[in-house]
């Protein structure tokens, strides 16, 4: 039981993690909740489907590559997307008050979460997993004692991981990704060190949204149905995960992610699965209560 | 991009981005309406190089006698209404009523002491909760219970306020959004006392003892009188000593609190009286209705409510009183559009913020910071 929660706990985890980051990237660098995010993340599930409703038109659908051509198809599309949406909806608010940029970008959720309900139809849709995958990877994996890793589970876990390791790569080690820090320390400073500040923002929108995609298609595969409305609340608990994790830090974001799933996990198994939305909430209080700057963020500005 | 040739990418690039949802049929069929757009767009903005948005009538620019001719006409067209509406209309005005005094009361907390409160509605569901119950368990008349739940909604605020309050900007802005989702949640769970899911039902509508006061017109005076009560309240608070300190707290806090202002007691006062009038409406609410469930309490509504603060313009009450009217009204007017009346919606919340930041009536105070 408790290890089998752990798993569970580990690939939820897992996919929070990864939505977080687009959430805590933007923040680190404009100082904006991107409430548009989640929606993103929805768009990115639907895209998968499509992805693999192509595939299967095609007959590829069983080809080796297929999994990965589906969540490429569903990154690239998500993060043209993500560039859209800050060039059309945000860019113009830079200077504004702000309050502005978020009414903005509710304003996008609620034009996002329409537009695929218009266009896909407001019922469940099923991501066929049996198509990709042969029918024993779904329903096996590694049994460890009492419980069970399925390889989906891994496949996402593995995958949530990799994506992590190549955005701190990334980030720490490219050219691109140390603009991107240094404008997140002090935008002025970076641009007056000739950091061309633009394309540094609209490259932090196209990486958090494909990695919010690459979460969708994930969850897609995992629940195996996605709905036009599932992006406000694992866009919700995301922000909450990059918020208890230290908002602005990157590894705070991947913890926090954990750590939300975890407790979703545990809460759900031995405390009351009801009440599983609300812990997420609890564990927002609590830390704002306690230790306001989130877990691994820096005491840089005042809460 | 530069000059023409953005022109012609935009719609391109826009039908790429919708075809994986639309298919190739309606890409091409967003492709030929974004290029008619982007053609006009390019007509006009060639032909008539700067075209300037029509400056919206500020009530600060009339001379005293038209403002107050203005305020008695509209005093005596608000009283009037009732007669030249049929029940369906009567019904929307009462709920865009309601939204107004709930818009006037979250702007006491965002338009003048700027703080971001994204879990309103909760305390608006305090209130209509607390009415409902009241209502079935001990038949407390109406009357009775507005200020009853205008003192639960206190409650809950100072609840909230005392510990959060101390927080800044968007933290503050989480934590009430996560607030209002956990009394969503409760509501919907707590079976014993909520009704879960279902709700309850049967609420008392308002009556003076024998007399009935539930008729749809009876409701809209009973609104009218709030809002006129709400308004006459904020616009006091707005010139009173309390609201230039809310608003010199909002400007800059630091500031504010060098100058002899107690910030945190400041903060928690704007916060409570925001809540109570939420409850307020909440009781007035559930007796409209007569049965309350926890999907009248979304995050959805929450946003609402600040939409109309802001696009109407935060911290001016006539711009306030707009919003609201505009904001329930309008997807009302769109009902023809159906299906894209929200897509419409959405889209217009984005220009609106591009174009027109202050809000449609914004205050003079802010106007002059603006420096318009």
């Amino acid at each position: 039981m408790f290890l089998q929660q752990l798993i569970n706990g580990l690939t939820v985890g897992a996919i929070y993690s990864l939505i977080a980051l687009g959430y805590t990237m933007v923040y680190g660098i404009l100082e904006f909740i991107n409430f548009a995010h989640g929606e993103v993340y929805m768009l990115g599930a639907y895209l998968g489907i499509i992805a693999l409703g192509l595939l299967t038109q095609w007959g590829a659908a069983g080809w080796a590559l297929a999994p990965l051509l589906v969540i490429l198809f569903a990154m690239v599309w998500a993060a043209a997307w993500g560039g859209t949406i800050e060039r059309v909806a945000y860019r113009p608010l830079r200077a504004a008050p702000r309050l502005s940029p978020l009414i903005s970008a509710l304003g996008v959720s609620i034009v996002l979460q329409n537009f695929v309900m218009l266009t896909q139809g407001a019922r469940d849709q099923v991501f066929r997993r049996e198509l990709l995958f042969s029918s024993d990877f779904n329903a096996c994996g590694l049994s460890l004692g009492a419980c069970t890793v399925s390889y989906t589970q891994l496949l996402i876990i593995g995958t949530a991981l990799a994506l992590m390791a190549g955005l701190t790569l990334f980030v720490d080690r490219t050219r691109m990704g140390r603009a991107m820090r240094a404008t997140a320390q002090d935008q002025r400073m970076a641009r007056l060190c000739g950091v061309d500040v633009d394309t540094v923002i609209r490259t932090t929108f196209v990486i958090g949204s494909a990695l919010g995609a690459a979460a969708g298609v994930m969850v897609a595969l995992y629940y195996g149905v996605v709905n036009f409305y599932i992006g406000y609340v694992a866009g919700l608990k995301a922000f909450i995960a990059a918020v208890a994790g230290g908002i602005g830090s990157i590894p705070g974001a991947m913890l926090g992610g954990l750590l939300l799933g975890l407790a979703e996990s545990f809460g759900a198994g031995y405390l009351s699965s009801q009440y599983k939305d609300v812990y997420a909430f609890v564990i927002l209080i609590v830390v704002l209560l306690v230790r306001p700057q989130g877990i691994l963020g820096n005491k840089r500005d005042k809460v | 991009m530069s000059g023409r040739l953005k022109y012609l990418i935009w719609p391109l690039w826009i039908a790429v981005l919708v075809w994986p949802f639309t298919k190739l049929r309606g890409a091409l069929i967003v492709l030929a309406a974004a290029a008619a757009g982007s053609a006009l767009l390019f007509v006009l903005r060639s032909w008539a190089p700067r075209i300037a948005l029509p400056a919206m009538p500020r009530l600060a620019s009339f001379s005293g006698h038209t403002k107050t001719g203005l305020l008695i006409a509209l005093v005596l067209f608000s009283l009037a209404l009732p007669l030249c509406l049929n029940k369906y209309f009567l019904d929307v005005v009462v709920t865009a009523g309601i939204y107004v005094v709930l818009a006037l009361g979250l702007n006491i907390i965002v338009g003048l002491a700027g703080l971001l409160v994204l879990g309103y509605i909760a305390f608006y569901a305090v209130g209509a909760y607390g009415y409902a119950i009241l209502s079935t368990h001990f038949h407390l008349n109406f009357f009775w219970a507005l200020p009853i739940g205008a003192l639960l909604a206190l409650l809950a605020g100072l609840l909230l306020g005392l510990p959060t309050l101390r927080l800044r900007g968007d933290y503050l802005a989480i934590v009430t959004l996560g607030f209002g989702e956990i009394m969503r949640i409760v509501l919907n769970n707590w079976d014993g006392l909520t009704g879960g899911p279902n709700g309850i039902m049967h609420i008392g509508r308002p009556a003076i003892g024998a007399l009935a006061l539930g008729r749809p017109t009876h409701l809209y005076y009973i609104v009218l009188a709030l809002i006129a009560l709400a308004a006459l309240l904020t616009s006091r608070l707005n010139r009173s000593r309390l609201g230039r300190a809310l608003v010199a707290m909002r400007e800059d806090e630091t500031a504010a609190r060098a100058c002899g202002i107690d910030t945190t007691r400041l903060k928690v006062l704007a916060f409570c009286l925001s809540a109570a009038v939420a409850g307020l409406m909440g009781v007035v609410f559930a007796a409209k209705m007569s049965f309350v469930s926890p999907e009248s309490f979304t995050f959805w509504e929450s946003v609402m409510v600040l939409c109309m603060v802001v696009l109407g313009g935060m911290a001016s009450v006539p711009g306030v009183i707009l919003g609201a009217l505009a904001l329930i009204v309008l997807p009302e007017a769109f009902r023809g559009l159906q299906h894209y009346r929200m897509l419409v919606f959405g889209a217009a919340m984005i220009a609106m913020m591009i174009f027109r930041p202050q809000g449609l009536l914004p205050s003079r105070r802010r106007t002059l910071e603006l420096g318009e």
